[in-house]
């Protein structure tokens, strides 16, 4: 039943909108004050982080929960600049410079000299070797969690104490990105030559911060690294990453200015419960995120193996619609294909209309929808069940707004909020038949969004579980073309196989990043991913 | 020496005096103790509202509406909406129809089971006595709501596991009210006569020892209905219950209820009543119940 008379604006106070507006005009003109304004020396940094790792090895693990206490202690070969907002644009950390050669097939890296690791010694090519031996072709007890990301990876050599060469198979338009990764730690090559594990529980880097100690359940704590290679950096004295699970009082911490920010994000409800209670003390700096959650179609099980029904469910979304509701209340907002909307390689909203489910028609593709669940044999009021992660923000929102979706089109699906271990093991182990997934990256990059998507045997994680030659071809061509406007037409053919002509998977509502922050801290700068930007070497406290 | 067939003696009395006879007692229960009156009251039209909540609703309470997501309690919204433009007093009155089929299926599974397992451990007496009663014992060093818990989460969470979830930790609780009861029964002299005539234990037990426990039974079952309403709401509330969009109070009471807690507040109010007062209105009946039906305290 839609028919409501009343049709209010969602009950957030308006001085709350704009206090919000205020702050982030506030910010934009801080962040020209910033340039401008002398970086100040001393002072802790505190912030929460909401869950902990499994261990302290950058190359095993994929959470932020590790990148955001431990990146300050880390170097890596290459970096995204700190100060760039699309997160897409890599400098060097270690690397003073580089070159690539004609054939696009070997990059021969200069280190930096004079870097030194935390126990006082210097650290050379020979360990940024080490550390990509580790990560690209790690032994066999060894977990590296994105190996499959260096793939085209022939040999790495250190001829000399500041030269590092990367020989590859075949040109790869992604490996600066791929080198820039947040958790690719250079680590000591002598600690690795007697123990690959040894840094799964030991912390030792040659970033801007020492490493002090870890307090499990409490808090990680780095001090300044006197010896930092880069003179004059950092600035502060130091850092305190509390760990704090509970939403609610991450949100009190910020509040009561226990913390000066949370990295991750925070919903719009509690954004404007910060602004409320700190008015012009918090900054709210706010971006789309690298991160999206899918609607995964198990196609081992009827009737989702019929690519008809696969499409209506995606025709059957208002995705406008849900973008302009769910971004009240949950940290969701564009609607975009399989690149961040308004990054290189993303589809514009004219040509990405022309998409299944992208059209601004609802009414037309939902009767397409029901047309196509009529020929596929899906009955009125099949039911089916969609397995979800037990984890509130965004994922609970958004079920609720598929289930609704599907209703329309005379679907009933059945929720089914997982806790998040089991959830990952029903889709591991194909054990669904509709379940909310997701696919997060450290940068918008094609190589790294599209990976999940190839056949199953190729990816890891294409939980879809189908195998679709097409489509890896189509991966293989984008990732090797050099030139980007040819990339951008391999990606667009991905996309549409993808999400149109196979409707292998469905894409949701992009997930919308919100850090309202302490005006006091300056010299961050918010990106899509909410896992890089946290060396914290260019982070200064105004008082 | 033979036994007679024993006499049906409420099968001799005529149907006209038993309904005068019952209405004379819920008369006297109302006069009595009119909170337990009241009690039932609220009970009765709970029940109520979840049967017919098809009609009584005035809207779907799965419908979402975008146009007005959390609007204020007005004419059109008796409660308001939530975070999604659905209806709260929809949703409300739906969501008793889920505490209502948890509630009366906890309580009557662990009511009833209890009760079988009690009056049985009695029977017995002895070594099964004792092995029954020390593994009671086990579970009821458990508080209900972390037995649940643990229950729920081996078990996995929708409403049938919810209920079994909440209706084990009962079990110990009503075996140990129902064993201190069967204890005197069992030591009667038609319970004797039931063994001498050479019946079953199973016959025994269900059929000459259960029947005089039926008291205690049904304070427990009472009382554990408020018990189990408030133990789903919780479990819910902490994700582990039953999942949206389903109608349930627990689930009102989480996710953007708490969120939008300042700016919406008639989001978290509302559900939060109606769990306090059915939770209020089975505790208020139980007891006047439990008063009823105990002969000392009636005789006080």
């Amino acid at each position: 039943m839609t028919d409501v008379r009343r049709r209010d604006a969602p009950g957030v106070p308006r001085h709350l909108f704009v206090l919000a507006a205020v702050s982030i005009v506030m910010l934009l003109a801080g962040r020209g004050a910033d340039a401008q304004e002398r970086p100040r020396y001393g002072g802790e940094l505190v912030y929460v982080v909401p869950t902990e790792p499994a261990s302290y090895d950058g190359h095993r693990e994929g959470t932020f929960a590790l990148v955001h206490p431990l990146a300050p202690v880390y170097s890596t070969l290459l970096r995204f600049d700190p100060t760039d907002r699309t997160g897409t644009k890599v400098v060097g950390d270690l690397a003073e410079s580089w070159t690539v050669a004609k054939d696009g097939r070997t990059y021969t890296f200069k280190i930096r000299r004079g870097v030194r690791f935390h126990d006082g010694s210097d650290l050379t090519s020979k360990d940024v070797k080490a550390s990509y031996d580790k990560i690209v072709n790690p032994p066999a007890d060894v977990i590296s969690f994105r190996k499959g990301q260096y793939t085209a990876i022939e040999a790495i050599e250190a001829p000399d104490p500041t030269t590092v060469i990367f020989r590859l198979k075949w040109p790869a338009a992604s490996l600066i990105t791929a080198l820039a990764s947040p958790f690719n730690w250079i680590y000591k090559a002598d600690i690795l030559a007697k123990d690959m594990h040894w840094y799964e529980t030991h912390v030792m880097g040659s970033g801007a911060f020492v490493f002090v100690e870890h307090v499990k359940g409490a808090y990680w704590a780095g001090k300044k690294n006197p010896s930092y290679w880069d003179k004059g950096k950092p600035y502060l004295d130091g850092y305190r990453a509390l760990v704090v699970k509970d939403g609610n009082a991450q949100v009190a911490a910020v509040r009561a200015e226990r913390a000066h920010v949370q990295f991750r994000g925070f919903t719009p409800a509690e954004r404007d419960s910060i602004v409320q209670a700190l008015g012009p003390k918090v900054t709210v700096q706010e971006s789309p995120w690298d991160c999206v959650l899918l609607v995964g179609m198990n196609h081992e099980k009827k009737p989702w193996d019929d690519k008809r029904a696969r499409r209506a469910l995606t025709l059957a979304l208002d995705r406008y619609q849900g973008s302009q509701a769910l971004s009240k209340i949950a940290i969701v907002k564009s609607v975009g294909g399989v690149q961040v909307p308004g990054t290189p390689f993303a589809t514009p909203p004219a040509e990405l209309e022309k998409l299944a489910g992208y059209s601004h028609d609802t009414a037309k593709s939902r009767a397409e929808a029901r047309r196509l669940l009529k020929e596929a044999g899906v009955p009125e009021g099949f039911a089916f069940s969609l397995k979800n992660r037990n984890v509130p923000m965004p994922y609970e929102p958004v079920a609720i707004w598929l289930v609704d979706q599907w209703r329309r089109v005379g679907l009933q699906a059945r929720h089914d909020f997982i806790e998040s271990t089991k959830w990952e093991a029903d889709l591991r182990e194909g054990n669904y038949e509709v379940a909310v997934d997701t696919q997060c990256s450290y940068a918008v990059d094609p190589d790294l969004d599209l990976y999940k998507f190839q056949s199953m045997g190729i990816s890891g994680n294409n939980y879809g579980r189908y195998v679709d030659q097409t489509l890896d071809d189509l991966y293989q061509k984008q990732s090797r073309a050099l030139d980007a406007e040819e990339r951008k037409k391999w990606v667009r053919d991905f996309e549409r196989r993808l999400l149109d002509e196979e409707a292998h998977y469905a894409y949701t509502l992009q997930w919308h990043r919100i850090i309202p922050h302490s005006a006091k801290l300056r010299g961050w700068t918010i990106t899509p991913s909410h896992f890089v930007n946290n060396q914290l070497d260019g982070v200064w406290l105004s008082e | 020496m033979a036994i007679g067939r024993p006499v049906d003696v409420a099968a001799e009395i005529p149907e006209a005096t038993r309904r005068h006879r019952w209405l004379a007692a819920v008369g006297e229960f109302c006069r009595k103790r009119p909170l337990g009156a009241l009690g039932a009251a609220v009970v009765v039209v709970n029940i109520l509202v979840g049967i017919g909540a098809n009609v009584i609703a005035p809207y779907d309470p799965l419908a979402t509406d975008y146009g007005a997501m959390l609007a204020r309690p007005s004419v059109t919204h008796w409660l308001g909406t939530d975070a999604f433009g659905r209806d709260v007093l929809s949703r409300i009155i739906y969501g008793s129809r889920t505490a209502m089929l948890v509630g009366f299926a906890c309580a009557f599974l662990g009511a009833t089971i209890g009760a079988v397992i009690g009056v049985a451990s009695a029977y017995f007496a002895g070594k099964v006595d004792l092995l029954v009663q020390r593994v009671m014992d086990i579970f009821l060093a458990f508080p209900l709501i972390i037995l649940a818990l643990a229950v729920v989460s081996i078990l996995g969470t929708g409403i049938g596991n919810v209920i079994v979830a909440i209706a084990i930790p009962m079990i110990p609780r009503a075996a140990l009210v129902s064993r201190s009861s069967a204890l005197a029964i069992r030591e009667m002299p038609y319970v004797d006569a039931a063994r001498a005539a050479g019946f079953r234990h199973r016959r025994i037990i269900l059929r000459h020892m259960l029947p005089n426990v039926m008291a205690p039974y049904l304070i427990m079952l009472t009382a554990y209905l408020g018990q189990a309403i408030l133990a789903e709401a919780s479990l819910t509330f902490l994700g582990l219950g039953v999942s949206e969009p389903t109608a349930a109070w627990g689930l009102m009471l989480r996710g953007a209820a708490v969120q939008f807690a300042e700016s919406a507040p008639w989001m978290a109010i509302f559900p939060g009543l109606a769990i306090s007062l059915a939770v209020f209105a089975f505790n208020l009946f139980g007891d006047s119940l439990r008063d009823a039906l105990d002969p000392r305290l009636r005789a006080q």
